[in-house]
């Protein structure tokens, strides 16, 4: 398995001084697989991603990547390989778009050179992967939330990332801009083999776009598998507390999930209703 | 909102100046405020006449000496290295000021706001007050203390805001604030127990508002070579502190190593500042100034911020001390009264003329 190229986490542990963490996690994620990670607020999904990212090392157990152990990668060559899509990027001040994306190639750059015709190419490239080359020379706080959340994700393809990691790329957007970078991420991973692994909170729009799930409860895996596996009423119960319908979709074939009859009335039949809502 | 004169701009690779465009402008600016510097002052000299003895100095002899030996003198001894010190000052804290903005990413940043000026200024205080004015090296008791009283301020904040081995930038913005409120009070209170300092309120009051004042050209190479290396050293920041803009956490998974940088970049503010301030007191806004200036002209990609800022942090200074000691010739006033009164007007009209925005977010 440690021959297997991709990113293997065997028993890890983290936990946070807070108390909160991961416990005992085995994941064997390969090299061109399209993962979402899902979970309840609080499970752990964007601890998991820090902690493949290298951002956070684990307590006990062991994360390798290619082969490799990832705590013991340099961080250069881990910021070559494995990239992040943050939820969302705040400037202090104020860059343009391609400086934004050129930021990409920092693990790349020398202390006193500036960034090298590869460098600027990386960046093209990654701004015409996201539609953003008519929008290179205008100022990021100024784009909108969909516009933002590209041009994240062309930082990170300046990286030329072989994992790609993304941390809710869909919060806060809107219909139409959820499918297209939805659509984007799909397209990278399936025209160029990057391994892209995803937290998510809608379960059907990761039903639609990706091929295996991940669910997250209380820094545990509850559940791994390809869409049929993970979402059903009883696991969606057990791990949200909230009781779904799940039906096929009728065009596409995939696991559907809708709200049952009473789940609206989640406290109302409830004693500690009100102790539930105003704790 | 904006008139077509005050047309928003924002500086992007596309709009903004070359880079040869800006660094010759900027260097003709500094040069031209170099030489008006050593023209100007209470005794005015031509140019023709300054260009001459600068010349025979070079051991270049163009013609007849028409001059006095004492114009000679001061030009030579007493304001052409003062000019130099101006230069280098400026250029310290303008630097300093874009590494410290940089690095906590924060507006309000300047040169001192981790402890600089009042560790400098509280050592500055009790060296006037109790310590004799030896001199080491050309550095005179007072410069001594305030440099080394500075460097220990920002090691204190750096200790302080040290926790479990990390150190964030808002709790070293915090450390610093504390700290330099606590000395500050200090400073004044040593002032008040010492007997017969109000003869020295003066002094310390003048120091504290800032002046250059160089005493011995080794104390000009001192602080000279500690700069010199200290901006080109700060240069070598630019990649982490553009990796910075997206946080501490994106500069990371960008492969930066944060604490060897922070520590770095700490480093040098704390040296450029220090050095700076042992010639000059503490000469307020032209740090805070400067890199807002240059972020509005240039861009805020910190490869063309940093030597940008350092070349009109130069030129700025030159030009306020030389106001500063012509202006009330024979007396001298505060040179940050005319940092401020020059550079306030030049930052305003940037920020205005880009409307709303100032660069930051």
């Amino acid at each position: 398995m440690a021959m297997n190229p991709g990113i293997h986490l065997q028993a890890v542990h983290f936990t946070y001084p807070s108390g909160f963490g991961l416990a005992g996690i085995d994941l064997s994620i390969g090299r061109g697989e399209r993962v979402a990670i899902l979970g309840p607020n609080g499970s752990g999904k964007t601890t998991l991603l820090k902690l493949m990212l290298g951002l956070l090392h684990p307590g006990s157990g062991t994360i390798s990547f290619e082969g490799e152990d990832l705590g013991g990668m340099s961080r250069m060559a881990r910021a070559r390989a494995i990239a992040m899509v943050p939820q969302e990027l705040l400037l202090p001040y104020s860059l343009t778009v391609r400086e934004v994306v050129l930021l990409g190639r920092t693990p790349y750059l020398h202390r006193y050179r500036g960034p090298a015709r590869v460098d600027l190419e990386a960046a093209q490239a990654a701004m015409a992967a996201t539609d953003l080359l008519s929008a290179a020379g205008r100022p990021y706080n100024e784009l909108s939330g969909g516009e933002r959340q590209r041009v994240i994700l062309a930082m990170a393809l300046a990286q030329q990332p072989r994992l790609l990691l993304l941390d809710e790329p869909t919060r806060s957007l809107d219909l139409n801009h959820q499918i297209r970078m939805l659509s984007l991420i799909r397209d990278l991973n399936v025209t160029r083999g990057l391994t892209v692994v995803s937290s998510m909170h809608d379960l059907n729009l990761s039903s639609l776009y990706f091929g295996r799930l991940i669910l997250l409860s209380s820094g545990r895996v509850v559940a791994d598998g390809p869409p049929d596996t993970v979402i059903r009423p009883d696991t969606i119960q057990e791990v949200f507390g909230v009781s779904v319908l799940v039906y096929r979709h009728p065009a596409l074939g995939i696991p559907w999930m809708t709200f049952a009859p009473d789940a609206g009335d989640l406290f109302s039949t409830r004693e500690d209703a009100s102790e539930a809502i105003n704790p | 909102m904006n008139t077509p004169f005050f047309r928003p701009r924002h500086p992007t690779p596309d709009t903004q100046p070359s880079a040869f465009r800006t660094y010759t402008i900027l260097s003709v600016v500094l040069f031209l405020a170099l030489f008006v510097g050593i023209m100007q002052g209470a005794v005015a000299l031509s140019p023709l006449t300054v260009l001459n003895i600068l010349l025979r100095a070079a051991g270049i002899a163009l013609g007849p000496v028409t001059w006095q030996s004492a114009d000679e003198t001061i030009l030579l001894e007493l304001r052409l290295p003062r000019v130099l010190g101006g230069a280098l000052v400026g250029a310290a804290l303008a630097t300093a000021g874009v590494l410290f903005q940089g690095l906590l990413r924060n507006p309000l940043a300047d040169p001192y706001i981790i402890g600089t000026s009042a560790g400098a200024g509280f050592a500055a205080t009790v060296a006037m007050l109790v310590l004799p004015p030896a001199s080491i090296l050309g550095f005179g008791s007072v410069a001594l203390s305030a440099f080394v009283g500075g460097l220990l301020a920002v090691l204190l904040v750096y200790r302080l805001a040290r926790v479990d081995g990390r150190c964030s930038p808002v709790t070293l913005l915090l450390a610093g604030v504390i700290v330099n409120a606590v000395l500050g009070y200090l400073g004044s209170l040593s002032i008040l127990l010492f007997e017969g300092s109000e003869f020295r309120l003066r002094q310390v009051f003048t120091w504290l508002m800032g002046g250059i004042a160089v005493n011995d050209p080794r104390q000009l190479l001192a602080v000279g070579a500690i700069i010199v290396v200290g901006i080109i050293a700060a240069y070598g920041c630019a990649v982490s502190l553009n990796a910075l803009t997206v946080g501490e956490e994106g500069a990371q998974a960008l492969g930066v190593d944060l604490d060897r940088e922070a520590r770095r970049i700490i480093v040098l503010g704390a040296l450029l500042t220090g050095a700076a301030v042992s010639v000059s007191g503490l000469i307020g806004f032209l740090g805070l100034a400067v890199p807002h200036i240059l972020r509005l002209l240039v861009g805020s990609d910190h490869r063309r911020l940093l030597p940008t800022s350092a070349l009109a942090g130069a030129a700025l200074l030159v030009l306020a001390d030389t106001a500063a000691r012509s202006l009330a010739a024979p007396a001298e006033l505060p040179v940050g009264i005319f940092t401020a009164l020059l550079g306030g007007p030049i930052f305003l009209f940037l920020l205005r003329r880009n409307g709303r925005e100032s660069g930051w977010r």
